[in-house]
């Protein structure tokens, strides 16, 4: 598959924009495009730099190059009994798994299965002087250097256009259920919680302001016990629900108004407005459509403890993400500088400055 | 370890009165400690082989007290060394003779424990088991356990970004903690990460974790909780083939397992723990495997069925399954006691912490066990089997002249070892000054710098912990010129510098 490999280009290209200064677009299948600040560069597309580079199911450990397609990537996992265990959403069939780590987005199972970044391993990557860098590597524990690997993750670019990524995988569930129980919003806050301290094989929780849906994972005996424990309907809907939900194609999110994806402690009462939200992660993310002043949605994410990302939609040539505190902002500043001296790597996407 | 003073422009020691007349202006007197006596017991970490005395050592108690304690040192550029429980076994708390070392031990309280959101806010110099035990009543737990969990700190486990036995289900300290606060070498109190499951801008927390002190001084830590178990069970398998063990690792995960916990010990290691804690390990086999399942208890029930149909099918001489939680704790005991036992049986040990692919593991023992008759020092060999982080331990007895350099060398042999198949030369330990040597091969010119340039953009005098971490170009130019005269290079086209 050498002909897939097209590291030396990617650095060619980004050793030229650097040196006349020409600012690049990054990017993969560009589903993700709507994500982030709009900004405008030359366009660097990855997608020709693809393909599984090496996975054996035993070590639970798959590396793939940048460009390759998430859904190719999941078929040759699925085909092992494995899985991306965050389930990354894909936003369109052109999703890679580049963008998919770049942009840093996990599915309905992160507060039970952990983040994108928690199972990145290692990358490869190019920095903003067209040097090819590898950090991290293919086994589970690596604590040689700085944890650059995990530092890409969610950095839309900014820092170098990833190569290859190695991540941990899992053993598929052998068996899933979902059930539904109908509730008000304050009693399905403390349910979700209440799962949540107690040992139960919950692998996503999701409220959308009548029904409480939970799913279940494990083994078949251990998910039945649960079921029990938890009571509620079996959901017909089960899994097509949560794909939905990952791809924010539920009902809910047909909606051209301003998308606010809010991150805040699970316990964070349920809004008290008459804007439509819906609660995700066992209540730690929250999606809010709403026009309101980003000022005022941010300062109530504040308050709780958390922040406030204008996810779709709204005004995308403003800060789309929350704004850092000083000591914060000079810090990332400073290491956009040590990756990207030239300020060439999606500058801007991230945040306006930079 | 000539980089240690010359990465930075040394204060006189003519200064050390005026620096510690500024820290008192803010420190009480019992704080800040510079008579030979005083700051003697702070001279190494757990690698007791590498010692320094420090020019001052202060025991803030306060973040006030730090802030103040950073900015005395950045206005007049003195290195800053930050010390949690010491337990560290690369030298990263090494002190720097002419520079302050900072201990958190007075850093010693649990804030809050929000049982609703399932998190612990603690200060850094919190002891790792403290945290289960505070919050056992609750039924929760803090998930990484190293070994020295007794001893060593929270803010020393994220610095090294801890593992332990239960990582491979539970992962490392950088899966388990929600935010830090962090002192910048300038003074400035920073929060890292957030209240919720993620926070806005790059993942310092990620960043931070594993950094090794460098990076700047945790004051804060707040790590996540998790439900205990509602069943565990333990299986303890013994193999008369080494390479069985390695096998039937692969496959309990083959069938789809991932055990809370999966271990192994090689002969030299079972004898030795065996006759310290009496746990009564078959100490004819030549490795043992630990297997540990946790969940619920139909789950448990399953899973056990199937490790042990795996483990007989692996070729297992022997399968016991935990009678009860007493016995289940008996056979933990003694692989949580492995290095004190092996401390019992020399009078010096060197451990080792590579991490290497699973299906090299019966490879690299074979080599290890080669490496080990070449050198005529024995080496037990105990490990995080699941994870593939081995911890060769070499004995030897630093009184015989040339051997601790002998074991040296043969550690840098193991380790290169590692690199080779794929690895790392540090799964948990960290580098500190133990390793630095190696980093020059496990990374090229541009990752180094790199490595540099992000230090830099924390702490641009490099005054936090200097020497340590990341190895100057120069010194890998001068290391690997030393290797080339070895002949022994394991990668001779790659550039050296
Ligand atoms: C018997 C034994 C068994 C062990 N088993 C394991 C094991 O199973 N798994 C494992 O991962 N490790 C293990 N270790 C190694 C060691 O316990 C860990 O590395 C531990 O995390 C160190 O914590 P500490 O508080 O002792 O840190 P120290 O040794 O004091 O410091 C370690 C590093 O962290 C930095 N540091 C400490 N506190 C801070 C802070 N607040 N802010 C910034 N930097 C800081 C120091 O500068 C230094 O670089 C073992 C050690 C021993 C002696």
């Amino acid at each position: 598959m050498a002909d897939n490999d097209h590291t030396k280009e990617i650095q060619e290209s980004v050793r030229t924009a650097a040196a006349s200064g020409t600012a690049l677009f990054v990017h993969g299948g560009n589903t993700k495009a709507f994500y982030g600040r709009a900004i405008t560069g030359k366009s660097l597309d990855v997608r020709a730099h693809r393909g599984i580079v090496s996975y054996e199911p035993t070590e639970l450990v798959v590396s793939a190059r940048a460009g390759t397609p998430l859904t190719e990537l999941e078929a040759a996992l699925n085909e092992c009994g494995q899985m991306l265990p965050f389930e990354p959403p894909h936003f369109g069939e052109a999703a890679t798994l580049g963008g998919a780590v770049s942009c840093g987005l996990s599915g309905p199972a992160r507060p039970y299965a952990g983040s994108v970044r928690d199972f990145v391993l290692g990358v490869v990557c190019v920095n903003g002087q067209g040097e090819r860098l590898s950090f991290g590597g293919q086994v589970m524990k690596n604590v040689a250097g700085y944890d650059i690997s995990r530092l890409m993750v969610g950095a839309m670019g900014t820092l170098g256009v990833l190569l290859e990524i190695s991540l941990k995988v899992l053993p598929r569930p052998v068996h899933e259920t979902t059930l539904a129980l109908p509730m008000d919003a304050a009693s399905a806050i403390s349910t979700m919680n209440a799962w949540a301290s107690q040992p139960l094989p919950v692998s996503a929780s999701c409220y959308d302001g009548e029904v409480l849906r939970v799913r279940l994972s494990g083994s078949e005996s251990g998910v039945r016990s649960a079921q029990q424990k938890i009571g509620g309907e079996q959901a017909q809907d089960g899994h097509a629900f949560w794909t939905d939900l990952r791809e924010l194609q539920l009902p809910f999110f047909r909606n051209d108004a301003p998308l606010w994806r809010i991150s805040v402690p699970a316990t964070t009462p349920a809004p008290d407005n008459n804007e439509p939200w819906l609660l995700d992660w066992g209540g730690a993310q929250r999606w809010l459509v709403s026009a309101r002043d980003a000022r005022a949605i941010r300062k109530d994410a504040s308050a709780a403890g958390g922040h406030a990302v204008l996810f779709r939609g709204g005004d995308r040539s403003g800060e789309v993400f929350h704004p850092l505190a000083p000591t914060l902002e000079t810090i990332h500043r400073r290491l956009k500088e040590a990756f990207d001296p030239k300020g060439i790597l999606n500058p801007g996407r991230l945040y306006k400055e930079w | 370890m000539s980089d240690l003073a010359s990465q930075t422009q040394p204060v006189k020691q003519a200064d050390k009165q005026a620096v510690a007349a500024a820290l008192r202006e803010v420190l009480p007197p019992e704080a800040v400690l510079y008579d030979e006596e005083d700051v003697r017991p702070y001279e190494c970490d757990g690698l007791s082989a590498y010692r320094k005395l420090p020019m001052i050592v202060v025991l803030p108690d306060t973040v006030a007290q730090v802030q103040h304690v950073m900015r005395v040192c950045n206005e007049r550029k003195v290195p800053v060394v930050a010390r949690g429980a010491g337990t560290g076994l690369s030298g990263g708390a090494l002190p720097h003779p002419e520079g302050v070392l900072l201990s958190l031990a007075k850093f010693n309280r649990i804030l809050e424990i929000d049982t609703a959101n399932c998190i612990a806010r603690v200060q850094p110099g919190v002891r790792n088991l403290a945290i289960s035990q505070a919050v056992a009543t609750n039924k929760l737990y803090y998930a990484p356990d190293p070994s020295s969990q007794i001893a060593c700190s929270i803010g020393g486990n994220v610095a090294e970004n801890a593992g332990g036995v239960h990582c491979l289900k539970y992962g490392l300290t950088v899966h388990n903690i929600q935010s830090l606060d962090v002192v910048t070498i300038d003074g400035e109190l920073v929060k890292i990460g957030g209240n919720g499951l993620d926070s806005p801008g790059y993942d310092l927390l990620a960043l931070m974790t594993g950094s090794e002190g460098m990076l700047g001084v945790i004051v804060e830590v707040t790590v996540k909780l998790l439900p205990q178990p509602e069943a565990v069970q333990l299986v303890l398998a013994a193999f008369d083939d080494i390479e069985n063990a390695g096998n039937a690792v692969a496959q309990i995960i083959a069938a789809g397992i991932i055990p809370a916990g999966l271990e192994m010990m090689d002969n030299p290691a079972i004898r030795a723990t065996e006759d310290f804690v009496h746990a009564n390990y078959p100490v004819d086999a030549a490795g043992i495997l630990l297997c540990e399942v946790d969940g619920t208890a139909e789950e448990v029930a399953e899973q056990i069925k199937r490790v042990e149909k795996v483990l007989g099918n692996c070729g297992a001489t022997e399968i016991r399954k935990a009678r009860d939680e007493q016995e289940r704790l008996l056979f933990w005991s003694g692989r949580k006691a492995a290095f004190p036992a092996v401390g019992r049986i020399s009078p010096d040990y060197y451990c080792i912490d590579g991490t290497i692919p699973r299906r090299s593991l019966a490879e690299v023992l074979a080599k290890i066990a080669v490496l080990s008759k070449e050198y005529g020092l024995r080496v037990p060999n105990v490990f995080h089997a699941g994870d593939g982080n081995l911890h060769p331990l070499i004995l030897y007895d630093a009184n015989h002249p040339g051997e601790l350099e002998r074991t040296e060398d043969l550690a840098g042999k193991i380790l290169e070892l590692c690199i080779a198949v794929g690895g790392t030369i540090t799964g948990e330990h960290g580098v500190g000054v133990e390793k630095i040597n190696q980093m020059c091969l496990q990374f090229d010119k541009a990752e180094l710098t790199q490595f540099h340039a992000v230090k830099a953009a924390f702490d641009p005098q490099g005054l936090l912990n200097p020497g340590k971490a990341v190895p100057t170009l120069h010194r890998c130019a001068e290391f690997g010129a030393m290797h080339v005269h070895g002949g022994k290079l394991p990668h001779p086209d790659i550039p050296r510098f």
